[in-house]
Parts: C-alpha cells; sequence; structure tokens
C-alpha cells in the first residue's frame, strides 16, 4: 500500500510541475488573445485588463485566416485521399509478407520518411515551377505533400494489419472470397479504428508542414495556415499580438483533444509496425 | 470454335491464379507507394545531388558542372563552420533535455491517478498545435519590451528591469532559447513513445524482479532501463533526426540571426538557395545533412534488430 502511495506521490510531484511549464505558453496565449490590441506592451497592464473578443472577431472577419484554413482543409483532405489510396494497399502485403523481404521492404520505405523536406525543396521548387507549372498553387502542395505522408501512413497501417489474425482472412478464403475479397470485405472494414488513427495523424502531418508551403506558395490567398498566419499577420512592422495568439489558438486545442482521444492507437501503430 | 473457347477459358483461369499468388498480388499492392515514393523522393534526391555538383542559379535547373567547388567553398565559409557546429549544439542539446524530461514525464504517467487525462492533455498540447504557429507564440513571449518570461523573472528578482535580458537579440540567449523551444515541442512524442516502451514490459518480468528483491532505482537500471530501450530508442533518434533537420523554429524564431550565430544548415540553405538564389550551393549545403541522417539510420536498423532477437 505504502507502495502505490509512493508511486502516486511521485507522480504528481513529477507531472504537475512540468505539466505547468509546458502549458504555460498555451495559457499565456490565451490571456494575450483576450487583450485590447494597445495594451498588449502596458506593463501595468500585465493581469489587470478588461478581456475583449476583439481580435477574434477581426482575425475572423479583417484578414485572409479564414481562407488559410479552408486552403489548409483542402490540401488536407486530397492528401489524405492520395495518401490512403496508396499506402493501404501497400501497408498490407507488407504486413502480410513474411520474412526478410517484407521486413526489408518495410524499413527501407519507413526511411524514405526520414528523408528530409529541407533537403528536397530546392529541387522541388524547379520542378514545380518549370516542369509542372504549378507554383503558387495549392495543387503544387497536393502533389509534393504524399512524398511524406505515405511512408508514414504504410507505417502506421502495417502496424495495424499485423494486429489482425491471418485466420481471419483465411476463414473468408475458404468461403470462396478472393484474396482482393478478403481484403475490401473483412480486413478493411476491421481496420476502420486504425484508418481513422491514420487519417488524423496524415491531416495534422498536412496543417503542420512549413517548409514546402513557404517555398511553393507566394500569394496571400493562397497561402496554407502555417505560413499565412506567420507572414500576412504583421501589418508592416506591427506584429498584431492578440489576434496572432487567437490564430495559433483556434486550430490547436480541437486538434489536441483529437490526439488525445487516438492517442492510443497511434502508439499501437507506430511501435507495432517495428516490434511485432 | 470450341478450341479456341477452351483457349480463351485456361487463359482466364490462368490469369485468376496468377492474381490469387502472395508474390504476384503483394508486388501488385506494393508498386504504387513504391511508384510514388521513387519519383517524390528518389527523384528530387537525385536531382539534389546533381545540382549541389553545378553552379545552377534560381529559375533553371540546369548549370555548369563545377565539380566539388560548392562543397569546398562551403567548407572555407565561417558562416557555414558555423552552421554545422550550431545544428549540433541545437541538435544534441535539445534531444539531451528531452530524454531526461521525457523520461520522467513517462514513469510519472505510466500508472494510472487522478487527473492524469487532464495533464497528459495538457503535456500533449506542444505535439499536437502546429509548430510553425506556436512558434510564433514565442516570439511574442521573447518580445525584448513586453517578454512575459522577463516579467516573471523580475517577480522572483532574477532578472532587473533596468538590464532585461534580450532573449533573441544576443547570440548566446538566441541559442538558448531556440534551443528551449525544440525541447518543447518534442518533449510530449518522446514522453508517448517512452510510455509505450515502458507498457511494453510483462508484468511477469516486474513480479519476478520484485521476487528478486530488485525494487526503486536498482530495478530502473537494471529490469525496467534495458528493457525499454530499443522502443525509447525510436523516440531518440526520431528526435534527433527531425530537429537537425528541421528549420521551422530557427526560421521563425530568429532566421539564423544575430550575426549567424543561430545559423544552422537548414536555415543557411534555404538563405543561400532561395532567398539568394544559388540553388547549387544550397543544394550543396543540404546534403551536409546526409551524414546526420546515415548514422541515424544505421542506429535504427541497428535497434531494430535487436528489438527482433530479443
Amino acid at each position: 500500500m505504502s507502495g502505490a502511495w509512493r508511486q502516486k506521490l511521485f507522480s504528481y510531484a513529477v507531472v504537475v510541475p512540468l505539466a505547468a511549464v509546458i502549458g504555460f505558453p498555451f495559457f499565456w496565449m490565451a490571456v494575450t488573445s483576450l487583450k485590447p490590441e494597445f495594451q498588449v506592451y502596458d506593463p501595468t497592464k500585465v493581469w489587470s485588463f478588461h478581456p475583449t473578443l476583439a481580435s477574434y472577431g477581426f482575425l475572423l472577419h479583417h484578414t485572409a485566416y479564414v481562407r488559410w484554413i479552408r486552403n489548409s482543409c483542402l490540401v488536407g483532405l486530397a492528401v489524405v485521399a492520395i495518401t490512403l489510396a496508396v499506402a493501404m494497399p501497400a501497408g498490407y502485403a507488407l504486413a502480410r509478407l513474411a520474412g526478410r523481404v517484407g521486413r526489408t521492404l518495410g524499413v527501407a520505405i519507413f526511411l524514405t520518411y526520414l528523408v528530409p523536406p529541407t533537403l528536397l525543396f530546392l529541387p522541388l521548387s524547379r520542378v514545380i515551377a518549370q516542369y509542372l507549372n504549378l507554383s503558387d498553387r495549392l495543387w503544387s502542395l497536393i502533389v509534393v505533400y504524399p512524398s511524406f505522408t505515405i511512408p508514414f501512413a504504410i507505417w502506421l497501417l502495417m502496424g495495424f494489419f499485423k494486429t489482425i489474425p491471418q485466420e481471419l482472412e483465411d476463414a473468408a478464403l475458404m468461403d470462396g472470397c478472393s484474396r482482393f475479397g478478403a481484403l475490401v470485405r473483412i480486413v478493411f472494414p476491421i481496420s476502420i479504428p486504425g484508418i481513422l488513427t491514420v487519417i488524423i495523424f496524415t491531416f495534422s502531418l498536412v496543417l503542420n508542414e512549413f517548409v514546402y508551403a513557404i517555398t511553393f506558395i507566394s500569394s496571400s490567398t493562397n497561402r496554407t495556415l502555417p505560413v499565412g498566419v506567420p507572414t500576412d499577420l504583421i501589418r508592416g512592422d506591427l506584429f498584431n499580438w492578440p489576434g496572432i495568439m487567437a490564430a495559433i489558438l483556434i486550430p490547436s486545442i480541437p486538434l489536441a483533444l483529437i490526439y488525445n482521444a487516438f492517442l492510443n492507437r497511434f502508439i499501437a501503430g507506430f511501435t507495432g509496425g517495428a516490434f511485432r | 470454335m470450341g478450341v479456341i473457347e477452351a483457349v480463351g477459358e485456361r487463359r482466364v483461369r490462368n490469369l485468376r491464379y496468377v492474381a490469387e499468388r502472395r508474390g504476384f498480388l503483394a508486388a501488385l499492392l506494393i508498386s504504387p507507394a513504391v511508384l510514388f515514393i521513387g519519383l517524390l523522393v528518389g527523384v528530387p534526391f537525385a536531382l539534389a545531388v546533381y545540382l549541389s555538383f553545378t553552379d545552377a542559379t534560381a529559375g533553371s535547373l540546369t548549370g555548369k558542372w563545377v565539380g566539388v567547388q560548392n562543397f569546398t567553398s562551403e567548407l572555407h565559409d565561417p558562416i557555414f563552420r558555423g552552421a554545422l557546429w550550431h545544428t549540433f549544439l541545437f541538435t544534441v542539446i535539445s534531444q539531451a533535455v528531452v530524454i531526461v524530461l521525457a523520461g520522467l514525464l513517462a514513469h510519472a504517467l505510466v500508472r494510472s491517478f487522478r487527473g492524469r487525462w487532464l495533464l497528459r492533455f495538457v503535456i500533449l498540447l506542444p505535439w499536437a498545435a502546429p509548430i510553425a504557429l506556436t512558434a510564433i507564440g514565442f516570439l511574442w513571449f521573447y518580445d525584448p519590451q513586453a517578454s512575459i518570461f522577463t516579467w516573471i523573472l523580475e517577480r522572483v528578482h532574477l532578472a532587473s528591469a533596468a538590464n532585461p535580458p534580450n532573449w533573441l537579440g544576443t547570440p548566446r540567449a538566441a541559442m538558448s532559447s531556440i534551443i528551449t523551444v525544440q525541447a518543447w515541442r518534442t518533449i510530449p512524442f518522446a514522453t508517448v513513445i517512452f510510455i509505450a516502451g515502458i507498457s511494453s514490459i510483462p508484468q511477469e518480468v516486474d513480479d519476478a524482479a520484485a521476487m528478486d528483491g530488485a525494487t526503486g532505482l536498482r530495478k530502473l537500471w537494471y529490469v525496467s532501463l534495458p528493457l525499454q530501450l530499443p522502443i525509447a530508442l525510436v523516440a531518440v533518434l526520431f528526435g534527433i533526426v527531425f530537429t537537425a533537420t528541421d528549420m521551422v523554429v530557427p526560421y521563425i524564431l530568429t532566421n539564423g540571426g544575430p550575426f549567424n550565430s543561430t545559423q544552422v544548415l537548414t536555415t543557411w540553405a534555404f538563405q543561400t538557395g532561395i532567398n539568394a538564389g544559388n540553388v547549387g550551393q544550397g543544394a550543396a549545403i543540404a546534403l551536409f545533412m546526409l551524414p546526420f541522417l546515415a548514422a541515424v539510420v544505421v542506429g535504427m536498423l541497428f535497434f531494430a534488430r535487436r528489438a527482433e532477437v530479443t
């Protein structure tokens, strides 16, 4: 009993202060976002101010913010669709390919996920501009983003598919299903939670991407969320800090809630690909 | 007639037979992915290597072949050498901090207690929020006039209002500031994977260790840590790769300044390749990340194999 108590005490003593430090930036973003713009630099108004939602109104009605969210969502949905179409069959095949070939190929595909955009953006920017004529268009991002979402998704899906017992498919084959039929009718439906996890984390990879978006897109209306906020919410040299804080919080809080909901599945897939 | 029909039927049956073979089906299912990755990663990668040997500038994909000149001129450039060193510092220090703090958090969060959901939610926030956005948040927290960090430090008399810390304005402070943000954003992912590592230890092992009298730190050192090491290492190697090759945090907070004191390989490649338009030179700088990547890849393969054996 005393051991359990000590364990709990240890947990609180570690987690509470660290969570306070880690969470503090978000707390302070929230406080700043509620300040009247002219008071953010006032040292006497750090705590005592009249909270206002004016910055949220400004952000939603007088900037291209909603447009950037729309752009990010459009790119995200398109990329998720492409990623699933390519990664689901591949992830399944790699999960079922026993022995050395399957394992090597799986690791090889995963390693391409580690090739960073910062290495590829220079040649890709030329290809996008000269050969594909997609400069400053959302299509450029839709074409390029699968380069990192596909390896990532294959890895996760491999982990999920490995948890599905082979016997289920064998039973379907016995009942006269073709292999492909077993895949579509048995394997994919059981994997829906895993596939949902892949959709969410692929979408958030897209929402996070910065290097390609800042290189390929040049006009304000075509920006995605992570590039629009740092480049366009600054008027001249003036930062509209409350507005910027609101712009950070609006997508972050729902994303964090969704992450929390799907965290365990994500871990299962992420570590399952390697260790099962 | 009948013969032709029979042949046709056999062909269809053969085709069906082929489609039912595991190897063929596997190749069919995997090939789109391989094609996609080859086109979007392999080709640009080869192009990057090619460009690094040319004097290509913005607006063209070709240039005069200049051999290794881009590489040698970079190696003699003090800014580039600085960038190499800063990349190393930025990666090693931030990830060392992450290992310690995420390790602590993981051990504390692995068992359930009241309020764990909320605390875990808060700790996940930096990972879930897009980093390009939260980095701008830190631009505000580090503001030279109205930094909240300075305000707090003044309350506890660790900073004076007369001479406030210039978080992003002096070389040493700027480096510490971007390292802090990078550690902050990497902690949640490492914590989550560490927790997975700890939970992967079977209860029987725990019990057996307890039977043998291993408790507390001894158990941690001789039993828990070695067993969770393979999974934990994946998180660490990930952290290293995505810190050494990412440019969001330095780009937004300092863009390499002041006086190139926070210039890392990625920001320097971006400034040279995109802002200054020296595509060939920029590609050469970016390629210097390869040794980092290769080392990590070797490490990953090594430990993936070990994990499989044990």
